[in-house]
């Protein structure tokens, strides 16, 4: 038997070696002059300079947008329209990992992501793997400190609030903070969007449950211990919230980002009435990333995306899908942000504070250990 | 070995020559051993490249910190309380969906061959178990919301006349709730995978045992049971490995409140939240193989006790 | 099972756990607003222009599939049963591998091995089919083994031999036509499973039928259900079809 196991191992190894061998004409698209390394647009010439080289190139390539995440579907149409280039949309439920895994294993080909949307503690792993290009789009400053590398090589694009949704007519009496949560009369109707050791948004439910129960930054125990007692009291189903379940009734009360109850809100029109609030007792807010690939085989058009989200126009698209873009305030400032879109955003009482990297990365430590042991 | 013997033998795999007859040299008795077993060489090159390579790489990754250094860290950690927890728990639902799976698989497999051979019935079975072995996450997970769920037709149905199974403590999004929705796919699983050696039964069989004098049960104790044994020992352990392995459904619907291994990698090699620890994921798979490894030994041993206890 | 009575009592039981969840899938699928149904979700799938391309991507990809996993493990487990059985449990527990390496960390080390492969291979939906057929290893391994285990095979080939047929028309003429079913089985597992095959495709960025419906399915809650629904429905016509096809050919070779 062993030497049967070795002859398999050694073909193993000699399957590997054939195929590095035969392997290293991968082809990548001829790169436009000096985009690949352009930290702005003033370094090609100008935006009329990137808009004819990304022309030029004709195609980008994006991953893990799904349509309805932050309007990501009408962002899409809108550039497509402005700028006529086609747009290739790959793996659209993709996690951030999966976008990361994508840069580094498909370099060099056609097919290769340009641009990535990436959780924040993806986006700094990226950026010191060396898989991101810096670059500084014209609006930059307007990025508020500590929200973009001051290289540019990520830069935060919108976030929002955790949020309470809830269907208006099977909840007659909603709650209004986390601690509501836990009356009875919610028994079998509370769910999150996933597991919080996998899913962005399932994440932040917990540690703004934390915050709401006596934990902080530094301590996303109680938060853990809340969704166990939510459990216990049959008040919380561990199914992952969807617009079906929704729909369906199943989960009439979730927590979730306010952008995405947004986005079930808008396609449920007619069939539900779905309300979202923040509650006040739970303020936890969360940013996204972008970046572009260094490896990106469309680097004109990468940067035109860039600059594209980041224009006035771009903002107020991520803003229609209500989430709040990194502009926002120098937009408001200037009264250039969609008033009836901001109107609809809702309302925040309270300080908005964040942790700090280091922070959430020993609440995802323990979240990993507690969350299955607490619950199961 | 030449390139020109690899080809040649892929040519004529099929009609590879029996072993020759050992003599004496080491050299000779490879080459004796190669040409003995020239005909699995389509199969282990084809296996090496796309399942083997891939596997060494992933192996690799488990003993790589995220500098590409040696480490038997994510090793270590894959050992540690919440995963063991997890394997215990996986193990359980998997050996118990796969034998409730092939106990049920085999009646249905069974009542469907004493129709017509080709009758419509047949057809629209096989052609369902093929796609409904292969169905699950989302879609299945909401399915079952939609049946049994809290509001679910079949929940509201019981309770409208009387028996409301969530006050008897039933809860879909559980363990149990899940090994009633992993059934789901087993079952087909079985049918397909277990109707051959059935169809391998003759009726003459059982008319020459019953001209003999034969009872049912003695029929069934001397010669259904020796000969469909093996079988549906195998097809339990290739259920047992498909349980194992699932994924998306369990994820749709227990997030994870539910440990089971496949769902801790999904979370490690393709999250949202933890960056950075694709390694231990690898780790934890690896883990996984040992464990169908040990499976294996185990139904290794029975297929071999059973040969002696039936012969 | 001769008791008609209790054969049909298990076969309802069976359908009654089968098509109910089905049924509710399919009621929720139909919902209209104001507690009115329709076929309005179902409409918008037939809108979207990228149902009938990916379509088409999967079932070359199903074909090639079949194809490629008949052609190698026809051969192998035959000759595995006539020559060396003792490696029966050898080739089972390679085949059993795919099955317990999670996809999603398959696919990790597919991008790694292939990353500098022509591109014809790791840039096309042909490393899909080179590691579908790897993926329905397991099934098609324990399908074949089964059919072979039920049939007398050293007698059957040893009678044909003494005929005077050659090792291929053995294989053709000899050891399919006895194991039909389970090399129908085979087939059927393998198109299936790439019809429904999910996480390889969507992580190779692979616009395949399951990654369509996917990503269809985000547009609305009963579009979503609707879309799922459609793929089971298009892989059972399909095989269905094929079963029909199939047993025709056997009737009308049963009369020449």
């Amino acid at each position: 038997m062993k030497s049967r196991f070795a002859a398999l191992a050694a073909l193993a190894a000699a399957g590997t070696l054939l195929l590095t061998a035969c392997g290293g004409g991968a082809s990548g698209s001829e790169q436009s002059s000096g985009a690949a390394t352009a930290k702005s647009a003033a370094d090609l010439g100008g935006m009329d300079k990137l808009v004819e080289a990304a022309k030029k190139e004709g195609e980008l390539n994006v991953i893990a947008l799904p349509h309805d995440w932050a309007n990501y579907g009408e962002i899409l149409d809108a550039f497509k329209k402005k700028y006529g280039l086609k747009v290739n949309e790959a793996n659209p439920e993709g996690s951030s990992q999966d976008e990361i895994n994508a840069v580094k294993q498909l370099k060099g080909q056609d097919r290769a992501p340009d641009v990535v949307d990436l959780g924040s503690a993806f986006a700094l792993s990226a950026a010191s793997d060396g898989l991101l290009a810096p670059y500084k789009v014209t609006t930059f400053d307007d990025i508020p400190a500590g929200q973009k590398a001051d290289d540019g090589s990520w830069f935060f694009d919108y976030g929002g609030f955790i949020s309470i949704g809830y269907d208006a007519s099977k909840v007659t009496d909603p709650p209004k903070t986390l601690a509501d949560l836990k009356k009875p009369e919610y028994k079998g109707k509370v769910a999150l969007n996933g597991d919080p050791t996998k899913a962005g948004a399932a994440f932040a439910g917990v540690y703004a449950a934390a915050l709401a129960n006596g934990g902080s930054f530094a301590d996303i125990k109680p938060g853990v211990q809340f969704f166990a007692d939510l459990k216990k009291s049959g008040n919380f189903i561990p199914v992952q919230s969807s617009a079906a379940t929704i729909e369906s009734g199943q989960t009439p009360i979730t927590l979730d980002w306010d952008y995405l109850q947004a986005g079930y809100a808008a396609k449920l029109k007619g069939k539900v009435d779905w309300k979202v609030t923040v509650p006040s007792d739970g303020i936890y807010s969360n940013f996204y990333a972008q970046g572009i690939s260094k490896t990106a085989p469309h680097p004109a058009a990468a940067r035109l995306w860039e600059e594209f989200l980041y224009s006035d126009e771009g903002q107020n698209l991520f803003l229609k899908g209500l989430s709040r873009p990194a502009r926002l305030p120098k937009m408001e400032a200037a009264g250039t942000a969609d008033k009836t879109a901001l109107a609809a955003l809702p309302k925040v009482e309270g300080d908005v504070k964040f942790p700090t990297d280091a922070q959430v990365n020993d609440a995802k430590k323990v979240l990993a250990d507690e969350w299955a042991k607490a619950l199961g | 070995m030449t390139a020109e013997t690899v080809t040649a033998a892929a040519g004529v795999a099929p009609a590879a020559p029996a072993a020759a007859p050992v003599r004496p040299g080491s050299a000779r008795r490879l080459l004796s051993w190669v040409a003995g077993h020239l005909g699995l060489l389509p199969f282990l090159l084809y296996t090496g490249v796309f399942l083997g390579a891939p596997v060494v790489m992933v192996a690799i990754g488990a003993f790589q910190d995220n500098d590409g250094a040696f480490t038997t860290e994510n090793l270590t950690a894959a050992f540690a309380d919440q995963f063991g927890r997890s394997f215990a728990t996986s193990i359980e639902l998997s050996a118990l969906t796969a034998a409730a799976g092939a106990i049920l698989g085999a009646i249905l497999a069974n009542a469907v061959l004493g129709s017509k051979p080709d009758g419509l019935l047949r057809k629209v079975v096989s052609s369902a178990a093929g796609v409904l072995a292969n169905f699950g996450g989302v879609p299945l997970a909401f399915a079952f919301i939609a049946t049994l769920g809290s509001i679910g037709i079949v929940t509201k149905a019981l309770a409208s006349l009387g028996f409301d199974i969530y006050a008897g403590g039933f809860n879909l999004f559980t363990f149990t709730g899940l090994a009633i929705v992993y059934v789901y796919f087993q079952i087909p699983l079985m049918v397909i995978v277990f109707t051959p050696a059935l169809e391998g039964m003759r009726e003459q069989w059982r008319e020459a045992a019953a001209n003999l004098g034969a009872t049912r049960a003695q029929y069934f104790r001397l010669i259904a049971v020796p000969v469909l044994l093996p079988p549906f020992l195998a097809s339990t352990l290739l259920l047992f490995a498909n349980a194992f392995s699932a994924y998306a459904t369990a994820y749709a619907l227990t997030t994870g409140v539910v440990p089971l291994v496949p769902i801790q990698i999904g979370s490690l090699v393709s999250g949202n939240v933890v960056a950075d620890q694709q390694n231990l994921g690898k780790a934890l798979g690896l883990g996984m193989v040992v464990v169908v490894a040990l499976v294996m030994a185990i139904y290794a041993y029975l297929q071999k006790r059973a040969s002696r206890w039936l012969s | 099972m001769k008791n008609k009575a209790l054969r049909w009592t298990v076969l309802t039981l069976f359908g009654l756990y089968f098509l109910v969840p089905m049924g509710a899938s399919v009621e929720f699928s139909l919902r209209d607003v104001n507690n009115t149904h329709s076929f309005a979700s179902w409409g918008k799938i037939l809108d979207e222009p990228d149902l009938l391309p990916t379509l088409g991507t999967s079932l070359w990809v199903a074909a090639g599939t079949v194809a490629l996993t008949l052609l190698l493990m026809v051969p192998t487990v035959s000759w595995v049963h006539l020559r060396k059985p003792k490696l029966r449990r050898l080739i089972e527990g390679v085949s059993l591998l795919p099955l317990v390496i999670p996809p999603i960390v398959l696919v990790n080390g597919v991008l790694v091995v292939f990353r500098d492969a022509p591109e014809v291979i790791n840039g096309t939906p042909v490393i899909l089919v080179l590691e579908y057929v790897i993926l329905a290893l397991p099934f098609t391994y324990r399908t074949l083994d089964a059919g072979l285990a039920a049939i007398s095979l050293p007698t059957l080939v040893e009678a044909a031999r003494s005929l005077g047929a050659s090792w291929p028309t053995v294989l053709l003429r000899v050891i399919v036509p006895n194991i039909r079913s389970a090399v129908f089985g085979a087939a059927f597992l393998n198109l299936a499973l790439v019809l429904g095959e999910y996480t390889l495709a969507s992580i190779l960025l692979m616009d395949t039928f399951p990654v369509w419906t996917v990503s269809t399915g985000q547009s609305e809650a009963g579009v979503s259900v609707a879309v799922s629904l459609l793929s089971l429905l298009v892989a059972f016509l399909l095989l269905f079809v094929l079963s029909l096809v199939a047993g025709r050919r056997k009737a009308s070779r049963g009369v020449s």
